[in-house]
């Protein structure tokens, strides 16, 4: 989930349109652009979709930083390709966050001056080669589980771009399963690189769904507006249960002593993750948020010469044109 | 390890058409990983996707040069081996790729010296007498296509845009342009692979590459450097620059540090 803890807003607007807006996404309209929207439901998606968008780019860097150490040209290739697909999906976000009326220099703003965040996960580090197939497999199955149901939320730009991010996503996780796989069968060092990957992931992936349900204040308005689509605790619950599976599969241990099959429940039981870290990690303290941070910031600075000299080539070149045309 | 270069027992003939698809393939492959080093801290997020896409398209090139590679040599290496194995003295890539990324315009601007010469340069060979090679250039030269176009274009901006954008093309142009002249040094390797039918002289390529390269930087407003001095030792692995060895330090740690494993 790339998105926590997005706050809600209510709105205190006119009754009426509010609960003919209500009627709308009850009916499961899409409310496009153009359409009247409460300020509160603008707010509240700008949020979610700027965090997630947010999530896209700098999710980009923890497995940038093993493109050059990629141990195969074909390996190489995917995670390249991998990365460059998680640009892109960021580039859907922040337009269609731009429907919304805020512009993507804005965002930038608000994530490089700490009042918009990103998802937690990636503020973890991929410290071997078997990262990249637990970040693939874990993260990205995470992120699916969210944002499958994503598909069909209430603003309709949102929801569209959901759809091509979904298959993408899905195409990761495969690949970084894959990898997992291929290391699982090679040698005990191998193995080891994979086992200390789940060992280190496991939990962190588990936070991406966002705090329990009993601790999470921001739920009821945005599942009312189809913004949220299930509670964070239903989506914990079903990632648990496929990954559980995987993991044996691949023949690793997760690292959680209190997780077994519930007979009557049809579930597995797990422990929860550590909230102290997962709020020490949001709010600035885990163990990359400063690289993290520090990296999105200085490419923005270091590339503003860039930008301001293609803005001004642009410039000069429609002066020209209007300069022959005279 | 195993060596790949030219043994002292073999003549040219028997190794020619091997080390020419290993400049081929090393080009690619050490130019893709330069590009692929700006992962994530792009100026923009469209910038940061086009260095991606070139950086696959590069990674992907040098895949088919080095299996190609691999076909002319009677040992069990594979592609992956040529990449990840070899020393920098095995290398045979021009120095102009290998040098640092520098910022945003100098990478861009070594990108459009290299497409510039890629560009006749693939179309020649796929009219290679060698099928195989006719057929990697052919893909590879829709690729430079959109390569050339891009860097083409982003050189001219940048140096036309703003005195600071103009000042550090200038920087870039000073530093990069003696390492442009190796590309069109012919050897007896490049003789050879002429004489076979496989491509033609570097050094043909002289004249397309100045027209392009001359338009290029007039509409760049930046001035050809007269300076025809030229680095050289990449292509025949004599001599590289200090900077490959780190990079392939880098690029090759898992394989060197699990030898034998599989990923």
């Amino acid at each position: 989930m790339y998105a926590q803890l997005v706050k809600s807003e209510a709105s205190a607007e006119d009754p009426i349109r509010l609960a003919e807006f209500q009627a709308r996404i009850d009916r499961g309209e899409k409310i496009e652009p153009k359409d009247w929207m409460p300020a509160g439901y603008r707010k509240t998606l700008i949020r979610q979709i700027g965090q997630h968008a947010h999530s896209e780019i700098v999710g980009q860097l923890p497995e940038g930083n093993w493109i050059t150490r990629a141990p195969t040209l074909e390996r190489k290739a995917n995670l390249l390709a991998k990365v460059q697909d998680e640009a892109g999906h960021g580039l859907y976000l922040y337009c269609a966050a731009e429907t919304l009326g805020v512009s993507r220099d804005e965002l930038f703003e608000m994530l490089h001056n700490g009042k918009m965040k990103y998802s937690s996960i990636f503020n973890y580090p991929t410290l071997t080669w078997a990262d990249m197939g637990a970040v693939g497999w874990l993260v990205d199955g995470a992120a699916i589980m969210n944002q499958v149901p994503l598909q069909r939320t209430s603003y309709g730009p949102y929801a569209r771009a959901m759809v091509r991010i979904c298959k993408e996503e899905s195409f990761h996780q495969r690949q970084g399963y894959h990898l997992l796989l291929h290391m699982m069968k090679g040698s005990e060092a191998q193995q080891r690189m994979c086992q200390d990957a789940l060992n280190r992931m496991w939990f962190p992936a588990l936070m991406m769904f966002g705090p329990s349900d009993k601790d999470s204040v921001h739920s009821a308005q945005s599942m009312a507006w189809k913004i949220k689509m299930n509670t964070n605790d239903e989506l914990r619950q079903k990632f648990v249960d496929e990954t559980v599976r995987q993991a044996e599969f691949l023949g690793l241990q997760i690292p959680d002593d209190a997780l077994r099959w519930n007979e009557s429940t049809g579930h597995y039981d797990f422990s929860e993750p550590d909230w102290d870290e997962f709020h020490d990690v949001i709010s600035g303290n885990g163990p990359c948020n400063h690289e993290r941070l520090e990296a999105r910031k200085s490419a923005w600075n270091d590339g503003a010469w860039v930008r301001e000299a293609r803005m001004a080539h642009a410039m000069k070149n429609s002066e020209r044109r209007l300069a022959a045309a005279e | 390890m195993a060596t790949s270069g030219i043994t002292r027992s073999a003549t040219v003939s028997e190794t020619a058409v091997f080390e020419f698809l290993l400049r081929q393939g090393d080009n690619a492959l050490v130019l893709g990983h330069r590009l692929s080093e700006w992962c994530g801290v792009g100026p923009a997020l469209e910038e940061d996707i086009a260095l991606a896409n070139t950086a696959l398209d590069l990674i992907g090139q040098a895949k088919m040069w080095l299996e190609s590679a691999v076909g002319e040599i009677d040992d069990s290496r594979s592609a992956n081996d040529l990449a990840y194995l070899r020393d920098a003295w095995d290398f045979r890539n021009l120095l102009l790729v290998e040098v640092p990324n520098g910022d945003f315009g100098q990478t861009l601007l070594r990108e459009f010296f290299f497409d510039a010469f890629q560009l006749p340069w693939l179309n020649a060979l796929s009219q290679s007498s060698n099928q195989r090679i006719a057929d990697i250039a052919a893909k590879a030269f829709k690729e430079a296509s959109y390569h050339l176009e891009r860097s083409a274009e982003t050189v001219i901006a940048l140096g036309d845009g703003t005195e600071q954008s103009h000042q550090r093309m200038s920087r870039a142009l000073d530093y990069l342009w003696p390492y442009t002249g190796e590309m069109f040094v012919d050897d007896a390797i490049d003789t050879h692979i002429e004489s076979v039918g496989i491509a033609p002289l570097p050094s043909s390529m002289r004249q397309a590459w100045n027209q392009t390269v001359d338009s290029v930087l007039s509409q760049a407003q930046l001035a050809r450097p007269q300076s025809t001095f030229a680095h050289s030792g990449g292509r025949t692995g004599f001599r590289h620059t200090e900077h490959l060895g780190h990079l392939l330090a880098q690029m090759q740690v898992l394989q060197r540090s699990y030898p034998g494993a599989t990923w």
